[in-house]
């Protein structure tokens, strides 16, 4: 049977690469004795798929990866295992399991929501220095096309990111991974709705290097901080329209 | 509450593979800094992948750390990206887990594994911040003690310790943190817990001691600054080794390291005596695990880390006396749990090529031998128990078991080693090649055609060696004796299939020095490294050119540690330590390989070498079956 696995991912993990991530798991998995299923051949490898990579330096939030499993207790009971081997860093969310018919998460991934702060060169989270940002982001998401330089193996090329940008806006935003939930200031973050797809993905930092551009503002390399709040796949409603929701709202 | 880096975020985005320097690995262990009374660092002088493959770091790391008023973390050197970060921003050199500063800590402990570290050592005390020699550490620098096979011969690098532990750290650590204790609580000061430390078994404190030397630069003697302090040290032997510490739950990198998978020590010490080799002499007496301890073992670590590959090791595995039934367990065990065995070199007989054949894909793997000498007349005199015979017969088992591709290993520049032996690597890879052809018929050549890769190092005579008196070959002599393979390789009829690759001849010789040095090298060691030698065991990084010209400032000849013939009754820098091989024994072994004679191996008739002093192991294997 198939399961998915939410997990968030923030702290010193951010510095763990996708693939060390995915290394992580496959020995997470054998040391919380789950009993995953494994591919036939000489070289039998854990049926393990992740959603969508996460590069280093993101947190989130919202990071899937889908198992197959020959047998388990409850999808509780794998989330209890997991989680009492995950090192700070890195919690297991939830855990569902998936009709046996459903797509495998990196196919299903339709769109991400991401979050962007500003550091001061201390450390501390604090306000973009840009004035009148939520008219700017207005202003920009305004534009009728949104063009960047995107390097490519034949030199540069120009890409419209604007048909990816689903929604862009300031908010005033908590943090997700605080340790004492009592204890959450507010604090200014941009937060935008993207395309994640396969074809389409539209990278956070990218979003940001053309608004700080249309601002004529320059950043301190590494001053913002990229969250990913939630990965989302794309259902059809009744009235056949589409509607996003997280990837763990497809259970069983 | 949540761990704080010492490093920014910047800077860790900035750096190759960031995830060297923040910890948070499963199994690492974090304790409260305020409820332990000692800090003990632990540090693999070079870079994490490498440091995080050792498995002594991570036999101490769990012994240190099961005890509750000890908190050991670990460091490793910083890559050079770092280094230069470090050095400019002035950022103290921290430990992993707590992320504290090294200088903090009680103790700094580094293991010496090769000679081409020194210059680490020398990084890591400065980016420390610690000063580099001993004598001019004060009460709150934190004491710094060396360890490894390096340790037996520590003078090169003795006045930049305070101490150096000799022997295996399961035996004397405890008693050495609790003189420290006992030295704090009394207010007593740095000197007064070194003196202290003279007195425990296996504790060598240089500063105790000055070397003396004859007008032609060779050893006269040893001076003692303190009356108490020994004037030998024998080196630690765990005994005891099936109910010892052992790291169940080893600490499990999130990137990629050299050695990432469940290691399983399964004994120690090897009986065979390679004339060569320091590790067959100072690991004596050979002492087997308890078959039934590893078993569990095995199942436990696998268990606690979640690895996918579990590997033996020792110096000699086909040597264990259990092995068979180990490897049938592990083969039941690990082909329902998925788990792959990796095999260390085990001599190439029906046996192991069954269990191989089991546990590896026979298409994709490759068969290693040791030959090391190309004659059976240069074999007798390093005492490689080899025969040609033997390998020609294991090569036609490996072909006819699928096997194609074999790796070969050899030295040049052996004693006494003459044109006719270097001409015999060439002819025996042929002659393996050719058992190819003659054995397996066309139709059954897997992957058509065989593979062999012969390989070459320069030979370095090592302390605690009978070849410990041999002179060694200067670069041009290495070059030339390798020029000479590869035309002996080219004449050969099958030479298509051999590749060749050989060792780089200048970092064998600076090793050589490194290795049989003295006290008078402390000052050519600094100097390279402040003129930016460092990670030398890379060769990206290694600059011979900054090694010459500091061996030149200091006024130090290189050959007067390599080139020359030592005589018998010369007193070498180690000769203090007493590593359970008497010299007496070595002198024996050196006179023998001199006139070509072999020497039977432990279990075949004991050598007297003197390791039954240590009271157990294979030495009185013999007895206890009577």
């Amino acid at each position: 049977m198939k399961i998915r696995i939410k997990f968030a991912k923030y702290g010193v993990m951010k510095f763990i690469g996708h693939l060390d991530v995915m290394r992580f798991f496959q020995k997470a998995v054998n040391r919380a004795q789950i009993d995953i299923r494994y591919s036939e051949g000489f070289n039998p490898h854990q049926v393990m798929s992740f959603a969508a990579p996460l590069g280093v330096g993101i947190e989130s939030a919202g990071e899937y990866m889908d198992i197959e499993v020959n047998s388990m207790e409850s999808p509780q009971a794998v989330k209890d295992a997991l989680n009492r081997t995950m090192v700070e860093g890195i919690d297991i969310v939830s855990v569902i399991r998936l009709p046996d018919h459903a797509k495998n998460a990196m196919a299903s991934v339709a769109a991400a929501r991401y979050r962007i702060t500003y550091k001061s060169p201390e450390g501390q989270i604090t306000a973009f220095p840009i004035d009148t940002m939520d008219a700017k982001l207005a202003a920009f998401y305004d534009q009728p096309q949104i063009p960047i330089l995107k390097k490519t193996k034949k030199g540069e090329s120009v890409f419209d990111l604007k048909p990816g940008i689903y929604e862009i806006c300031l908010e005033q935003a908590e943090d997700l991974f605080a340790e004492n939930p009592k204890q959450k200031p507010a604090f200014p973050a941009i937060s935008m709705l993207v395309d994640a797809s396969s074809s389409g993905n539209v990278k956070p930092a990218l979003v940001l290097e053309a608004f700080c551009k249309f601002c004529g503002v320059e950043l301190t390399p590494f001053s913002c901080q990229i969250t990913r709040v939630e990965t989302y796949t794309s259902l059809a409603k009744e009235d056949g329209e589409r509607q996003l929701v997280p990837l763990d709202a497809v259970g069983m | 509450m949540r761990r704080k880096l010492a490093l920014s975020d910047e800077i860790l985005m900035q750096v190759e593979k960031p995830a060297r320097y923040i910890g948070n690995e499963v199994n690492s262990i974090m304790k409260d800094k305020t409820k332990t009374d000692i800090r003990f660092c632990m540090c693999f002088p070079d870079v994490y992948e490498i440091g995080m493959s050792h498995l002594g770091i991570q036999i101490l790391y769990s012994m240190f750390n099961s005890w509750e008023d000890v908190w050991c973390e670990r460091v490793y050197s910083p890559w050079t990206d770092l280094d230069r970060i470090m050095r400019k921003k002035q950022i103290p050199l921290f430990a992993l887990e707590s992320q504290e500063p090294v200088k903090i800590m009680d103790f700094l402990g580094i293991t010496i594994q090769y000679e081409m570290c020194y210059t680490n050592i020398l990084q890591i005390l400065e980016l420390s911040q610690i000063p580099l020699y001993a004598k001019e550490r004060t009460q709150n620098d934190p004491i710094v003690i060396g360890g490894g096979p390096c340790s037996y011969n520590p003078e090169p690098i003795a006045e930049f310790f305070d101490l150096f532990y000799i022997g295996e750290g399961e035996t004397q650590y405890r008693s050495l943190l609790d003189t420290y204790r006992q030295n704090k609580a009394a207010g007593g000061s740095r000197q007064d817990f070194l003196y202290a430390a003279s007195q425990i078994p296996g504790i060598y404190v240089p500063s105790l001691y000055e070397e003396e030397y004859h007008a032609d630069g060779t050893v006269k003697g040893r001076k003692k600054l303190y009356d108490r302090a020994p004037d030998t040290i024998l080196k630690e032997v765990e005994m005891e080794v099936s109910d010892t510490f052992y790291p169940l739950a080893p600490v499990v990198p999130f990137i990629q390291v050299t050695q990432d998978r469940v290691v399983l020590e399964i004994q120690r010490g090897c009986i065979r005596g390679c004339r060569f080799c320091q590790a067959g002499q100072i690991y004596r007496p050979v002492r087997e695990r308890d078959v039934n301890v590893l078993k569990q073992y095995a199942l436990e670590m696998i268990k606690n880390t979640g690895y996918d590959e579990i590997s033996l090791s020792s110096l000699s595995s086909s040597d264990y006396s259990r092995l068979d039934e180990l490897l049938d367990f592990l083969i039941e065990e690990c082909s329902h749990k998925k788990i792959n065995i990796s095999l260390p070199s085990l001599r190439i007989d029906a046996f192991s090529l069954d269990v191989m054949s089991k546990v590896q894909d026979v298409k994709k793997s490759s068969l290693t031998f040791a030959p090391e000498a190309g004659s059976q007349k240069l074999r007798d005199i390093i005492n490689k128990g080899l025969t040609e015979e033997s390998i020609l017969e294991g090569a036609a088992l490996a072909f006819a078991g699928g096997w194609t591709r074999v790796k070969l290993y050899f030295m040049l520049g052996l004693p006494m080693e003459t044109e006719e032996d270097i001409r015999g690597i060439g002819d025996l890879s042929n002659k393996i090649a050719a058992v190819f052809f003659d054995t397996v018929p066309k139709d059954q050549r897997t992957n058509g055609r065989v593979q062999i890769v012969t390989s070459t190092s320069f030979f370095i005579p090592k302390p605690f060696t009978p070849f410990q008196w041999a002179g060694m070959c200067t670069k041009e002599e290495f070059i030339e004796k390798a020029y000479q393979t590869k035309k002996g390789i080219m004449e050969q009829l099958n030479q298509k299939s051999i590749k060749y690759n050989w060792h780089e001849a200048d970092l064998s010789v600076l090793e050589g020095v490194l290795a049989r040095g003295d006290r008078k090298l402390a000052k050519v060691i600094e100097e390279a490294y402040r003129q930016g030698a460092m990670f030398d065991a890379w060769s990206e990084c290694f600059q011979n050119e900054v090694w010459l010209a500091s061996f030149k400032k200091c006024n130090i000849d290189p050959e007067f540690y390599t080139s020359r013939e030592r005589r018998e009754d010369e007193i070498f820098p180690w000769d203090f330590i007493n590593c359970g091989v008497t010299k007496e024994f070595l002198l024996r072994e050196w006179k023998k390989a001199m006139e070509g004679c072999v020497s039977p191996n432990c279990r075949s008739k004991c050598q007297g070498c003197g390791a039954r002093q240590f009271g157990g192991g294979v030495c009185f294997e013999y007895e206890d079956q009577n």
